[in-house]
């Protein structure tokens, strides 16, 4: 019967044959927990006693330490340096500024290669290039971004548009407050993204 | 009209002055209502490690403010399967019966204003503990109304489980002071503050006081005991369906009587408008000594909410029957052997 029958033989012992269990053996690593013997009623009122004061000597020392609150809107919360925030286009520094050079003294860094669009996991960004002439010369190289637009509203802030741009023109800033009754707003321009933004926000101490 | 009769239980005093302290309680309580609101959100806060409100005024001073504006301007609805005067009737017992019982707490002695003897209570009833607990009975059909004439589940088992909880705790709560009424041998609560210039009765009735003041968390529906209003498990407990102006008259008279318990505790234990050491300030400075008092066990009151999480309804039951009835009876029998003994 046993034999016809595969699928029952399975989950069904043999009732005859004994079962060869070998309880499996944890060894010495377990040790027997030691309880004491249940409370009588004396002491479990002591306990719930000297508990509930432990419990009170706990909330009460909240009050002794003070709020931890950050008063939001006025204090602001500081980041780290590193912190990804809304994100920045860059120029190279003026005639006279640190390590600038005069033939690309205030132009945009942003050559209009789309990199960091290919990069961009959200698809936000949109890169239109044109070529720069003699006349209008916007970036040292042979294009320049004549649209550069980051729509914020689907921007996932990976970064990953800074780890793409071979010429370091886009970099992760510090701002966090980017709300708005608008999701028209939220689409940065070019020239709202290389404007020097407003640092509302404090940045964090070393060791904070 | 006759004042005679009326003077044999305690009314001494001419009918105009009565009136006028009926309105001065009622203005008082109306004033501290609010205060211990803002007072129990900003400590709550402190206790949670955080300001609590601090937008409305200084220091949020005004909040309590905006929340009555903001109730009392909210529209009067009320469910379809209500019952519509039981619904409207519920809240206005509630604020009575705290009000009433706010009444009795005495805040000083007889005093001499302007050759007029007044006492600073409301009324000195010979039967004070007596009068609490049946307006505190009172108050239980105002739960228990508001609950059930709402018309909804959540309200129906809010107000269930509050009626279970008032009657299961009054019990203890009333032979708690049962050990102070056989010491001071008087059910009048200024004889009974003034029984207290040797010892307070915190001292010899300890148990009794924390039996009282336990119970006290209970009757007033006040964490870890507010099971009418288990927010997570009820929505809102027996208010619930309330909202606007009659929701405020449910807060004010929760609130109400937290303060009656403290005022209570305040007179029944902490010795009323008495100071330790002997010293005997002038009579104005009675009021402000049992207030001192009363805003002291109103801090035990939210410093306990702030702590201990709320009980399993068993939990209560048992609490309630199982250990504070038997200790409070306990307490009850010791007192009255040990009375009897010394006298």
């Amino acid at each position: 019967m046993a034999d016809a029958t595969p699928t029952s033989s399975a989950s069904d012992p043999p009732a005859s044959a004994t079962v060869n269990v070998t309880r499996w053996d944890p060894g010495k690593d377990v040790i027997e927990v030691q309880r004491s013997p249940a409370p009588g009623a004396l002491r479990s009122a002591w306990r719930a006693f000297r508990e509930t004061a432990r419990g009170l000597k706990t909330t009460f020392g909240r009050i002794a330490e003070g709020p931890v609150t950050m008063q939001y809107p006025e204090e602001k919360t500081p980041v780290y340096p590193r912190f990804r925030g809304r994100h920045k286009l860059h120029r190279f520094e003026d005639i006279g500024g640190a390590g600038s050079d005069p033939a690309q003294a205030g132009l945009e860094k942003c050559v209009g290669c789309s990199l960091c669009a290919a990069a961009c996991p959200a698809d936000c960004i949109r890169v239109v290039a044109a070529e720069n002439t003699p006349e209008n010369r916007v970036s040292p190289g042979e294009r320049y971004a004549a649209v550069y637009e980051i729509n914020l509203s689907r921007c996932i802030f990976c970064g990953y548009c800074e780890v793409a741009c071979p010429f370091d023109a886009i970099t992760m800033g510090h701002d966090y407050e980017l709300s708005s009754y608008d999701r028209s707003d939220l689409i940065f321009t070019k020239e709202m993204l290389l404007a020097e933004s407003l640092e509302r926000a404090p940045l964090r101490n070393e060791g904070e | 009209m006759s004042i005679a009769p009326l003077a044999l239980i305690g009314y001494f005093e001419p009918a105009w002055i009565q009136v006028l302290k009926a309105i001065l309680i009622f203005a008082i309580a109306l004033q501290l209502v609010p205060i211990v609101l803002i007072i129990e959100r900003k400590l709550l806060g402190r206790f949670q490690a955080r300001y609590g409100p601090n937008r409305v005024g200084p220091y949020g001073a005004l909040q309590p403010m905006a929340d009555i504006l903001k109730l009392l301007t909210k529209e009067q609805f009320r469910p379809t399967t209500s019952v519509g005067l039981l619904f409207a009737l519920a809240p206005v017992i509630s604020i009575l019966t705290a009000v009433a019982a706010f009444a009795i707490i005495p805040f000083g002695d007889v005093q001499d204003i302007f050759g007029t003897k007044v006492g600073l209570y409301g009324i000195d009833v010979s039967i004070g503990p007596l009068y609490l607990f049946a307006f505190g009975a009172v108050a239980f059909y105002g739960i228990m109304l508001g609950g059930w004439a709402s018309g909804s589940k959540y309200s129906f088992l809010g107000a269930m489980r509050g009626a279970a909880q008032l009657i299961s705790y009054e019990v203890s709560q009333g032979l708690a002071l049962l050990g102070v009424v056989f010491t001071a041998q008087t059910l009048s609560l200024t004889g009974i503050v003034r029984a207290q210039g040797g010892m307070w009765y915190i001292v010899p009735q300890f148990a009794g006081f924390l039996i009282f003041l336990v119970a006290g968390f209970a009757e007033t529906n006040r964490a870890p005991f507010d099971l009418t209003e288990a927010d997570a498990e009820l929505v809102g407990g027996y208010n619930t369906e309330y909202g606007g102006g009659r929701f405020a008259s449910y807060y004010f008279a929760e609130y109400l009587n937290m303060l009656v318990v403290a005022g209570v505790v305040t007179t029944v234990f902490l010795g009323g408008w008495l100071l330790p050491f002997g010293i005997h300030p002038p009579g104005w400075v009675d009021p402000f000594v049992v207030l001192l008092k009363m805003s002291l066990i109103t801090f035990i009151f939210i410093w306990v909410r702030a702590t201990l999480p709320r009980l399993r309804y068993d939990q209560l039951m048992s609490l309630g029957w199982k250990v504070l009835l038997p200790l409070a009876t306990l307490n009850a029998l010791a007192t009255a052997i040990i009375v009897v003994a010394t006298h």
